[in-house]
């Protein structure tokens, strides 16, 4: 019993306060964005912000049920939860109301529950457990098969639900991946993916296998050291690639494709000069193998992206890289998002005084782009506020995380605080155009019941997990 | 247990930072630098509705209403804010054709995407009432608010003009017109537009994504009232107008009354003419086109643009630059053989006592008389050659207005035509043309192309004994500072005022005792000049000028009739009937007006 009264003291205030603050701003957001003169009271449940106050009022409910219960539960039935969840968020598949394409919802009454969005936390739990376990080594090859069936199986059932931004929400665990001990190199190939991509399909093919071609000689310079050998390469390429280009271009047959001259040609200069005299042979294989798994994967953009990608999909990306700029359709959201967003200027036009989201003018308002109510309203200043706010509460999570002694609760911790990253880069980013537009809400501000409830879920047994760190003495 | 992979916190935390600052240093550009969200903003939500101010109503010199106002509503439309609609729903309320309604929303597009266009003008009052209640389900339409030009009677079309939509050429010069606007195509709704215009006003609304008027943008602080054009009251006397537009009818020529005293345009007639209703609204177009076929041309404003030669009323100019030059005294007299004729030049004329001198030939309209008048002008000593002298008579003949502009307040006022020694030298060659050779000038044939508006100038002229004042039609702006110096300065003719003494005493007698006894009215001595013009097309023009009465002179007349004949035969006749109006404002001789009302010289 000791251990209970316990709680008030042991219990992270600071945590609590900025999810008071966060989950309150939303809601005095939402009012504002939404308001109309013949509703105008805060609590009227025909609105959405009335809807809202109840979902608060359930969420504190929920959030006092979890800090009540024991925490060791939570760590014993983390796989039992992940797999009711799991169950339940493919029965949706079968069973569940579909709206606006997605059938993610189940429909109980006037209540609409989106399983997938509960399936984060306990995606969250089963990763903990199963990382927490003694002696867990995250390079053993079968540690990373589980980790990936954990996460992939849910996130493969909620793109069958074509909800493809919730499904997306799962790749986030990739940060607690890293926080474990997953090489870096993961972070570094994913960024290096992410530039290849838009930039191949920018620029023509050409120009970024040139460049590949240089910084990889560039690259050798710095690890071999040896400028001789760099203008051997460099010439050797430049020699190989006239003559075979010369060849073609004479026989006047179009059998060897430039691209593949010029691969061939820097190809033989460096296994020549790797061959030829070799400090570092394991740079030199890297680069090279770096600079082929490049050219490839250029390739495979243009394949992915006209073959696999859904055509709205492909719409969004080339409306965010400004390849298509159509305002009345597929860029109609961000444009309109970025119109609120930017009428707002440093102080914004006050509480009440948005024009452009509260006559609808932005879609999605009070979900998806809700962040251009606070842009439009409370300017610059506002909306920097906001950020530094989230970004405070994220550090602070990540700070909660670190001072666990229990493995599952530091892990579990950095789940959270992936998902909610992660929610928050993308639902951000996108309003203000600098990511694909991804309808995922904005955590404990976004309108939506089944999302506050799920972060608040969360966030919670976390919070209760940090609360009972002292009963884990390591 | 000291986790080996703790530092990676940081790496995260730096991540967190990063992004943050990355998504900042966005929102600084788009909220602070970038200046074209605030206008995006704007577009998207302001709507400026134009108010239009109704156009100055137009009052006769009594104060009578010539023109005045109704509304109605345009269908507008903002090619951005439109989204997808019912276009057959749309066709149906307005009656038009969906491809149509295609093309119309094509053009508005062209013109701009954010500016808002008319797609259909002048709406009717149940159509305005059904299309109110539906209109929110067509984004990026409204309505706006106009007025049309209302006519009490059907009168002075050609006076008053008409108003239609201003096109884009103009606009481009005139950035105050926007397109879809208003503006005088002809008449004083024309030469008056900038007073009779008044001033937009606009309403700045705001609107939700639905198009849906949410309430007013800053409660109204940047809204303009719509000032009204300012009204005007003309020298028309509207029932003298419709006097003579009536007496007209069914007849080809025009009527122009002149007050000599200031040149205030009593009544200004074109025969035949139109309703000035026809060309308002949505059917001006249509009937515009129907006007514009009609044979008988009834948009062409004869008063002011067709040229005729002056016939015998030109002889009074011919006499009087003979008594300015000195080339005859009142005591002259010339004999008539039926005429005159010299070498082989031969201008016939009608039985009359001969010989005669000044007066009576004014009286009998004598051709012989006026044929040895001219060559003594142009054989004049006090000039070296025919030529010089032809140039100083025609000086003579330009100051009472002839063959110049007159600088009316009258739209598409034309100069006329009197022929140039150039036009001479070039027609029979230089020195190759004598006086005998131009004869026909004489009696005011020949290349002479004069307005009905000079000839009743003229006959102001003769009333005033040597002057006139610019006719005008305009009286009075209301409440408003205008300049009519221009129209309160005498223009004097070279010719001296004595001389129009006996001209004068001629053109009494021609109305007593002369070639115009029909023109008598009792109690008033009306001074008159018939004229017959020979034309070339078919039977003679019937011409007669007049001013009454002869002591302080209160109107000056010139009537047109074509192909009526003699001028003594119609135009003198209605000449008589409209003095009598105006300054009777009854008509006793109720055969001879209902002579004139029945006559149908067009036979249609």
């Amino acid at each position: 019993m000791q251990r209970n009264t316990n709680i008030l003291k042991t219990i992270d205030w600071l945590t609590i306060s900025l999810y008071l603050v966060i989950v309150i701003l939303g809601w005095i957001n939402l009012f504002a964005t939404v308001y109309n003169e013949e509703h105008s009271s805060i609590i009227d449940f025909t609105q959405q912000y009335g809807k809202q106050f109840i979902w608060i009022l359930t969420s504190l409910i929920i959030a006092l049920i979890i800090l009540f219960t024991d925490s060791k539960y939570l760590q014993l039935f983390s796989y039992p939860i992940y797999i009711i969840f799991l169950i339940i968020t493919f029965l949706v598949l079968i069973f569940g109301k579909e709206i606006n394409g997605q059938k993610a919802w189940f429909e109980l009454g006037w209540l609409r529950i989106q399983p997938s969005e509960f399936m984060k936390f306990a995606i969250a739990l089963a990763l903990a457990k199963f990382m927490s376990k003694h002696y867990f080594k995250i390079h053993n090859l079968n540690n990373l098969l589980i980790i990936s069936l954990l996460t992939l199986l849910p996130m493969f059932i909620v793109f069958l639900q074509k909800d493809t931004g919730t499904a997306i929400v799962f790749a986030s665990f990739v940060f607690v991946l890293y926080r474990e001990g997953l090489t870096p190199f993961v972070l570094f190939f994913a960024l290096i993916s992410i530039v290849l991509f838009i930039t191949s399909l920018l620029v023509p093919q050409s120009i970024i296998i040139y460049t590949l071609i240089f910084v990889c000689l560039i690259l050798f310079l710095i690890f071999n050291g040896n400028l001789q050998f760099f203008i051997i390469g460099l010439g050797l390429t430049i020699i190989t690639y006239t003559a075979l280009y010369g060849i073609n271009h004479l026989l006047n047959n179009h059998i060897l494709n430039q691209y593949f001259s010029l691969f061939v040609a820097t190809s033989l200069a460096l296994i020549t000069i790797i061959l030829g005299r070799i400090k570092k042979i394991k740079y030199a294989i890297t680069i090279a193998f770096f600079l082929i798994l490049s050219i490839v994967f250029t390739f495979t953009v243009d394949y992915i992206f006209n073959n696999v990608l859904e055509p709205h999909q492909q719409s969004r990306i080339n409306e965010l890289i400004g390849k298509s700029n159509d305002l009345k359709g597929v860029g109609y959201n961000v444009n309109q998002s970025k119109i609120a967003i930017g009428s707002g200027g440093f102080l914004g036009k006050g509480f009440l005084q948005g024009t452009q989201t509260k006559y609808n003018f932005v879609p999605e308002q009070s979900t998806d782009f809700i962040f251009c109510t606070v842009g439009e309203e409370h300017g610059f200043v506002g909306s920097s506020l906001l950020l530094i706010l989230y970004a405070s509460f994220l550090i602070r999570i990540i700070f909660i995380a670190e001072r666990q002694r229990q493995t599952f609760s530091r892990i579990y911790g950095y789940g959270v605080f992936s998902v909610i990253f992660f929610h928050f880069v993308i639902n951000i980013g996108m309003t203000i155009s600098l990511v694909p537009v991804i309808g995922i809400p904005l955590p404990f501000f976004s309108y939506g019941g089944s999302s506050l409830w799920a972060f608040t879920i969360l966030l919670f047994i976390f919070v209760k997990l940090d609360a009972d760190r002292f009963k884990y003495l390591a | 247990m000291i986790n080996p992979y703790a530092h990676r916190k940081y790496v995260i935390i730096s991540i967190i930072i990063t992004i943050v600052f990355v998504y900042i240093s966005r929102l600084f550009y788009m909220q602070i630098i970038d200046d074209s969200y605030k206008y995006s903003a704007q577009n998207n939500s302001q709507r400026r509705v134009t108010k239009y101010p109704a156009r100055g109503v137009i009052f006769d010199r009594y104060g009578k209403i010539l023109v005045y106002n109704e509304p109605a509503f345009d269908l507008m439309v903002i090619p951005h804010q439109t989204r997808e609609f019912d276009t057959t729903d749309l066709c149906n309320i307005l009656e038009v054709d969906r491809n149509i309604l295609r093309i119309l929303l094509k053009k508005a597009r062209t013109y701009s995407k954010y500016k808002p266009s008319v797609i259909i003008p002048q709406l009717s009052l149940e159509t305005t009432a059904i299309l109110k209640e539906k209109l929110y389900k067509f984004s990026g339409f409204f309505l706006q608010a106009r007025t049309l030009r209302k006519y009490p009677k059907p009168i002075a079309a050609h006076l008053l003009g008409y108003v239609g939509e201003v096109d884009d050429k103009f606009i481009k010069e005139n950035p105050y017109y926007k397109m879809g606007d208003y503006i005088g195509i002809s008449g004083i709704e024309k030469t008056y537009e900038i007073y009779l215009r008044g001033k937009k006003g606009v309403n700045i609304y705001l609107v939700d994504v639905h198009n849906k008027i949410v309430g007013n943008f800053a409660g109204g602080m940047f809204d303009t009232a719509a000032v009204p054009g300012y009204n005007i009251t003309t020298t028309i006397d509207m029932e003298l107008q419709e006097y003579g537009e009536q007496l007209m009818q069914n007849k080809k020529g025009s009527i122009v009354a002149i007050d000599p005293q200031n040149g205030e345009i009593l009544a200004l007639i074109s025969s035949p003419s139109y309703d000035p209703s026809l060309l308002v609204g949505r059917k001006r177009t249509k009937n515009y086109s129907l006007l514009l076929k009609d044979t008988l041309k009834p948009l062409f404003n004869r008063a002011l643009m067709a040229k005729y030669p002056p016939g015998s009323t030109f002889k009074m100019v011919n006499g009087l630059i003979a008594l300015q030059e000195g080339v005859i005294t009142l005591q002259n007299s010339y004999s008539c053989n039926n005429g005159f004729s010299m070498g082989n030049i031969r201008v016939g004329c009608h039985p009359h006592p001969s010989p005669l001198n000044l007066i009576p030939s004014v009286q009998y309209s004598c051709n012989a008389y006026y044929c040895n008048v001219f060559i003594k002008i142009l054989s004049n000593r006090k000039y070296k050659t025919t030529e010089e002298a032809f140039l100083r008579w025609r000086d003579y003949v330009l100051s009472f207005g002839f063959g110049t502009n007159l600088g009316t307040d009258l739209s598409y006022e034309l100069k006329g035509n009197v022929p140039t020694n150039d036009y001479y030298n070039r027609y029979f060659g230089k020195k190759r043309w004598s006086p005998l050779t131009i004869i026909s000038l004489s009696i005011g044939q020949g290349e002479l192309g004069i307005t009905p508006l000079q000839l009743a100038n003229y006959a102001c002229i003769l009333a005033n004994k040597g002057y006139f004042y610019t006719p005008h039609i305009v009286k009075e702006i209301h409440n408003c500072e205008w300049d009519k110096s221009k129209f309160k300065e005498k223009h004097y003719t070279l010719i001296d005022s004595k001389h129009f003494e006996p001209i004068i005493d001629g053109m009494e007698l021609v109305v007593t005792s002369g070639t115009a006894r029909i023109a008598k009215i009792d109690s008033i001595t009306v001074c008159g000049k018939t004229g017959t013009a020979q034309n070339p097309h078919g039977k003679d023009h019937s011409i007669f000028i007049a001013f009454a009465p002869k002591e302080n002179p209160k109107i000056a007349i010139s009537v047109f009739v074509e192909n009526a004949g003699f001028g003594a035969t119609f135009a003198a006749p209605i000449a008589s009937l409209m003095i009598e109006k105006y300054l009777k404002r009854y008509i006793k001789r109720k055969d001879l007006e209902k002579r004139m009302l029945e006559t149908n010289l067009i036979g249609k």
